[in-house]
């Protein structure tokens, strides 16, 4: 069992949770993940480290509830534990001195985006980081962005509350068209990659996308991950999750995160009848 | 289980009669009917009562010369264990067995008895050999059924101070372990899944191999004293060498299996409703879809379903996915049902059952709409010249597609190496397609790391895996001994 150390609302739907896994915190690195079971009967889900401690022995992750086990999850508290943890999975986000790089995060993808943005600045690189959400509420981690040495944090919110009012992909090109950036890194839902690829590869600036197909595994076993990336199928939890963004086949992405929807909404709407935060 | 009282036979008779071989015919398994069980996911059959196992046993001649023993991957003294039958000695038949063989309920139920011992078995010239595996099982579950005390526990050397890992709980794992742990060296597994068992879990299904039965034989050996640590997968939780170094372990044993699924490499391959076996078995077996939403995680349920390849795997898959509630479920193979290799019980099993035998066709195509499968385009096929594995090769009949209507997908045409493992151990030598080298005793390359099971040899038995694992166990310790006298 993993204990949960750690639990704050960011935002009406995102959490952030950390739980006690020594031997998979001495091991963490930025870019990968690990899978978790709340329970005996639970699914293996994936989440991306936000961040860790080898010395602490804790891991951090933000998530979504969207579902029936992150809506389960939501109702964890500190001093509750959950089945598993296993990892660190994945390959872990090639960090080197590329130069100057833009790390664009969308939604819960901004958690995600946040430890690569740090490894990224502390690699030398001159880091540029985008942070979209469609409101101000749901805009997370933006003091904690601010506090990185970055050259610039911009933010951009769907309706203007917050930052610039529209998507990621604007100050994207902005940045590419200028040749202000020699790289750049999208991370969130599969719909915002893609549009970032293509933005990018309009200005030819290579793009690195963290892709979150469903997993069962996790560890190259079952193929449930699969992913095209220029033409080939790759598997996302161990060829991944970092892809070459100009080469990912989004909209097979897209349909193969949809294969259970109509099964997830009746688990969800099953849990939430014996729910209290769904009366 | 037996409906067996736990001390019969504990006082047998003090002077042995001669044996007297009965003739009578060979005892048939009882068997729950097709249509009832092809509805559930309970077990297919059901194992002899003790009157059954008497009579079976009966049939042995207790040859002088028992070629049966040299049928058997493991040698074990088949013709003493049953010689204990004969006489109502369960117990001593049952320790006869596990001196060679600590999971004999698993083993009764998944072995190709049929081409090891009982082929092997002298009655088989003439007619039907003794029903070695049925025996076997029967013993395994009698064991299983008595009182912890009176179970069959191998006796434990005392504590050699060495400290063993061992990688995977598969049967090569459980096998290694349960021998390391019997010669005195403290053991620890380590399973990347949350539970352990490797394919006895995750791959064979409940109505084959009830989960009931691993659970109750790896419960045996944590008994026995051996640690399980699951969540742990080595080359990302640990790599090999920090076991070796700052985890303290004097020796390794890597049985990580066969755990890579391929795929036909056809259009189509990533549509919604295609599975690896490995996927859509895992999600019912060990993820427990069958229940869903008692559990949490899904599985596409089919109206019709399409099986590709002939093997165990594929049967499984295929009545896996008929007691999903499919209506029809084709398995759809490249040669003829001869050359399946897959066991003849389960392909028996699977036609009763109602799974349609769709013979000498590949698929060349996966067809779908808005990301779904719709359906399959196969290629007849015939028969040509054998090939290297002996059977004759299939050749494409020119301009022969026809279409298959389905909704489900399950690609079962086999597994290869998982890389991730020995991807951080670079200096692990392995074959060009990725299975650990090793001498014969498992020995790999690097001093104190052994290896064996479907990681060596590439998907196989679950026998084959167990003896690898206790070979090496042997050699294992062995070497410790030996390093240690140097020092
Ligand atoms: C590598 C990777 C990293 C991820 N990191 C994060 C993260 O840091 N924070 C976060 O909030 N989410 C993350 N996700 C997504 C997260 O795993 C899903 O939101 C979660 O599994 C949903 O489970 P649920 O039961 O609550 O929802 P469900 O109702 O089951 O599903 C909602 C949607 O989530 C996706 N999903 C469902 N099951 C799985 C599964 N087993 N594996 C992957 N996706 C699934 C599907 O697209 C589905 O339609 C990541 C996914 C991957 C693959
Ligand atoms: C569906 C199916 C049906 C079968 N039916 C039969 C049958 O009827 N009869 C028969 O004799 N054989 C059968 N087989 C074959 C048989 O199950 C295998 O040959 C046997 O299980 C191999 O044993 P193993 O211990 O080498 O590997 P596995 O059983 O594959 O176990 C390997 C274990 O190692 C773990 N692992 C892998 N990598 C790592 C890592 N890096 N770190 C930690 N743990 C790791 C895996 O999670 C797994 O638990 C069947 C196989 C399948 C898939
Ligand atoms: S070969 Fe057959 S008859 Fe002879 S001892 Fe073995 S099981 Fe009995
Ligand atoms: S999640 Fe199973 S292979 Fe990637």
């Amino acid at each position: 069992m993993f204990e949960i150390v750690h639990k704050r609302q960011l935002s009406e739907a995102v959490f952030e949770m950390g739980v006690r896994a020594p031997r998979v915190a001495r091991k963490a690195r930025a870019g990968q993940f690990f899978i978790m079971r709340t329970t005996g009967h639970g699914e293996r889900v994936p989440f991306t480290f936000s961040d860790w401690s080898a010395e602490g022995g804790w891991i951090r992750f933000i998530f979504m509830r969207v579902g029936k086990t992150t809506h389960e999850l939501s109702h964890f508290e500190v001093g509750d534990s959950v089945a598993d943890v296993v990892g660190p999975l994945g390959i872990p986000t090639h960090v080197e001195d590329v130069g100057r790089i833009a790390v664009l995060g969308g939604g819960v993808g901004a958690a995600v985006a946040y430890p690569v943005a740090r490894a990224m600045a502390d690699a030398g690189n001159e880091v540029t980081v985008v942070l979209g959400a469609r409101n101000e509420d749901l805009l997370i981690l933006r003091e904690e962005f601010e506090a990185l040495p970055l050259k610039e944090l911009l933010v951009v919110t769907d309706d203007g509350s917050a930052g610039e009012k529209g998507l990621v992909t604007a100050p994207l090109k902005r940045l590419a068209e200028a040749g202000e950036i020699d790289h750049a890194m999208a991370i969130g839902p599969a719909i915002m990659m893609k549009f970032c690829a293509a933005t990018a590869r309009e200005h030819d600036v290579p793009c690195t996308v963290s892709l979150n197909p469903i997993m069962v595994d996790g560890t190259g076993m079952c193929g449930a991950c699969r992913v095209s990336v220029g033409g080939e199928t790759k598997f996302g939890c161990v060829d991944g999750p970092d892809f070459d963004g100009w080469e990912v086949d989004f909209e097979e992405l897209m349909s193969r995160q949809r294969v259970y929807v109509d099964d997830e909404r009746a688990a969800d709407a099953d849990y939430s009848r014996g729910c209290s935060c769904h009366q | 289980m037996p409906p067996v009282e736990p001390d019969a036979g504990a006082a047998g008779p003090a002077e042995k009669p001669r044996h007297r071989p009965s003739r009578a015919p060979r005892t048939p398994m009882p068997e729950r009917g097709a249509a009832e069980r092809a509805q559930d996911f309970d077990e297919v059959a059901l194992g002899y009562t003790e009157e059954m196992a008497r009579a079976e046993a009966a049939r042995c001649l207790q040859c002088r010369n028992a070629t049966c023993i040299e049928g058997c991957p493991v040698n074990i003294d088949i013709k003493s264990f049953i010689g204990h039958i004969i006489d109502g000695e369960y117990h001593e038949a049952v320790a006869v067995l596990k001196e060679r063989n600590a999971l004999p309920a698993m083993c009764g139920r998944v072995c190709p008895q049929e081409e090891q011992c009982e082929i092997a078995c002298v009655l088989a010239k003439k007619g039907d050999p003794v029903a070695i595996g049925r025996l076997e099982r029967w013993l395994g579950d009698f064991d299983l059924a008595c009182e912890l005390e009176k179970r069959c526990v191998p006796e434990i050397a005392g504590p050699t101070g060495f400290r063993c890992a061992v990688v995977g709980s598969g049967p090569a794992g459980l096998a290694c372990a349960g021998e390391l742990a019997r010669l005195g060296h403290a053991v620890t597994i380590f399973e990347s899944l949350h539970a352990p068992g490797g394919v006895l879990t995750y791959g064979i299904p409940e109505f084959r191999l009830p989960k009931a039965i691993v659970e109750a034989e790896i419960f045996m050996l944590t008994e026995m004293g051996v640690e399980i640590v699951t969540d742990a997968v080595i080359g990302a939780t640990y790599t090999l060498e920090e076991l070796m170094t700052e985890e303290g372990y004097d020796a390794v044993f890597i049985g990580s299996g066969a755990g890579l699924p391929v795929f036909l490499g056809v259009p189509g391959e990533n549509l919604n409703g295609v599975y690896s076996a490995n996927e859509f078995l895992t999600r019912v077996n060990l993820m427990g879809a069958y229940e869903f939403p008692k559990s949490d995680t899904p599985v596409a349920r089919g109206r019709k379903v399409a099986v590709i390849g002939g093997g165990n795997v594929a049967m499984d898959s295929a009545r896996t996915a008929l007691r999903l509630g499919a209506e029809e479920v084709f398995l759809v193979y490249r040669r003829t049902e001869d050359e399946m290799p897959a066991r003849r019980e389960e392909v028996h099993h699977a036609r009763e059952e109602g799974v349609e035998f769709k013979m000498l066709c590949s698929p060349s195509e996966i067809l779908g709409r808005d990301g779904f499968v719709t359906g399959l385009v196969a290629t007849r096929m015939e028969l040509g010249e054998p090939d290297d594995s002996g059977r004759r090769a299939p050749v494409c009949v020119m301009d022969s597609e026809f279409e298959i209507d389905c909704d489900i997908v399950i690609v079962a045409v086999g597994t290869r190496a998982n890389p991730l493992l020995a991807q951080a151990a670079p200096d692990l030598e392995r074959s060009s397609r990725g299975y650990v080298l090793t001498g014969d005793e498992g020995a790999t390359n690097i001093p104190g790391v052994f290896a064996g099971g479907d990681i060596v040899t590439g998907a196989a038995t679950v026998i084959l895996a167990m003896g690898a694992g206790k070979t090496s166990a042997r050699a294992m310790d062995r070497w410790l001994s030996e390093r240690s006298s140097a020092v």
